[in-house]
């Protein structure tokens, strides 16, 4: 099939498939895909900065997919997903002025590549310890969190890191906010600012919607319920996305039909994939997330050991 | 499997399939229709080329939902049976 607006020729069953898949993983973990769509329609012939603009577009239509269907499920938090949104497109500002300093200098690509290789490992081997030091935490701190009546028993999140959430609650630097829908009685909305700003700094820094960042700062940092940060973190997504899409899309860069071949996958895929995370606990759900930062590492590592960029 | 899961399993999957009918046939209407004008667009356009790119993605991801609940409201109470 011809995309006349890229000038190039992809057979669409390829493009369904990696939308699905990416589709999955999106509306299951929150996070937007970048790593791995990216380096499948570079592959394929898709010039690179068609790749950038094209995976952003297919990216806003899979997270309000998965978004909605989250919003259903009571995983949304609206108000901290809205407080986010300022300290994201601040964040998207100082990453993408920090790409265009680096713009300079001749080290650019290894630079950005292996900041984003530490970044990745670091996430995975920290949430890999965690996850498994949280379940493996004695049966009195899960029948502390037992599940009230007519909750779902996934709903109920424990993590070995709570004290670092519990320390960021108790700083005190007003405005507070309170966060109902997330079980937080009152947090200083600097602190929610400053996790937005770090979250879409990544994003502007290092592409994607760096729902890699955003989600475990939401668990870890914020003491955001798992299920809830999944689903905030899709409705960040799908902001920080749009933004980069038209921007993307005014410099030519995207290719809407290919976006819209991937969507079509895509847009089932998110559905099952939100569906999921109803059936497993947040640790679990943390656990499976392990691999996905530690493939975006391995395609990087490629591409900067074989000069193909992967991103 | 109990009935409740079977039941909701069920919902699930025809919920699904009208989705990705409606989904494709989306893509569908928009390859045949808007294609060359899209391209057009492109070259020419790129302001409206900017805003017609992200409301066909917006509009895929949420009229198309909107869409399979109406479908899916006509069709609950005919498998709840």
């Amino acid at each position: 099939m011809s995309f006349l607006i890229s000038g190039t020729h992809i057979d669409p069953i390829y493009l369904i498939a990696i939308g699905f898949v990416v589709g999955m993983l999106g509306g299951f973990f929150g996070v937007g895909g970048s790593f791995l769509a990216g380096p499948a329609l570079f592959a394929v012939g898709v010039p690179m900065n068609f790749v950038v603009g094209t995976d952003l577009a297919h990216i806003v239509g899979k997270s309000i997919v998965a978004a909605r269907k989250h919003r259903a499920m009571g995983n949304v938090d609206l108000k901290l997903g809205l407080i986010m949104v300022v300290g994201t497109i601040g964040g998207v500002e100082g990453g993408a002025q920090v790409i265009q300093w680096l713009k300079h200098t001749t080290h650019m690509d290894s630079a950005v590549g292996l900041t984003f290789v530490v970044v990745l490992l670091g996430i995975s081997g920290f949430m890999a310890w965690e996850s498994v030091k949280t379940m493996r935490m004695s049966g009195h701190a899960r029948a502390a969190k037992k599940p009230l009546p007519g909750e779902h028993p996934s709903r109920r999140d424990h993590s070995a890191m709570a004290h670092i959430s519990r320390r960021i609650h108790r700083i005190s630097l007003p405005p507070y906010v309170s966060l109902p829908v997330s079980g937080i009685e009152r947090v200083s909305l600097w602190a929610i600012l400053l996790v937005a700003l770090v979250g879409g700094f990544f994003s502007g820094f290092l592409g994607g919607g760096a729902g890699y960042i955003r989600m475990p700062c939401l668990i870890y940092l914020l003491g955001i319920p798992t299920h809830i940060a999944v689903g905030t973190d899709l409705f960040e997504i799908i902001i920080s996305a749009s933004y980069g899409t038209l921007t993307h899309a005014l410099k030519g860069n995207v290719d809407i039909l290919i976006a819209l071949v991937m969507h079509t996958g895509a847009a089932i895929g998110a559905q099952i994939g939100a569906t999921c995370t109803q059936f497993f606990i947040g640790p679990r759900i943390r656990l499976f997330f392990i691999p996905l930062p530690l493939i975006g590492a391995a395609i990087l590592i490629h591409g900067l050991l074989t000069g193909h960029p992967g991103k | 499997m109990n009935r409740q899961v079977k039941s909701s399993l069920k919902f699930f999957l025809i919920e699904l399939l009208v989705y990705a009918v409606l989904v494709t046939g989306y893509f569908l209407l928009v390859l045949n229709f808007m294609g060359p004008w899209l391209h057009e667009l492109f070259q020419n356009e790129r302001r409206a080329y900017a805003a017609v790119a992200l409301g066909l993605i917006i509009g895929q991801g949420v009229l198309l939902e909107v869409l399979t609940r109406v479908l899916l409201s006509a069709i609950q109470p005919r498998t709840e049976d």
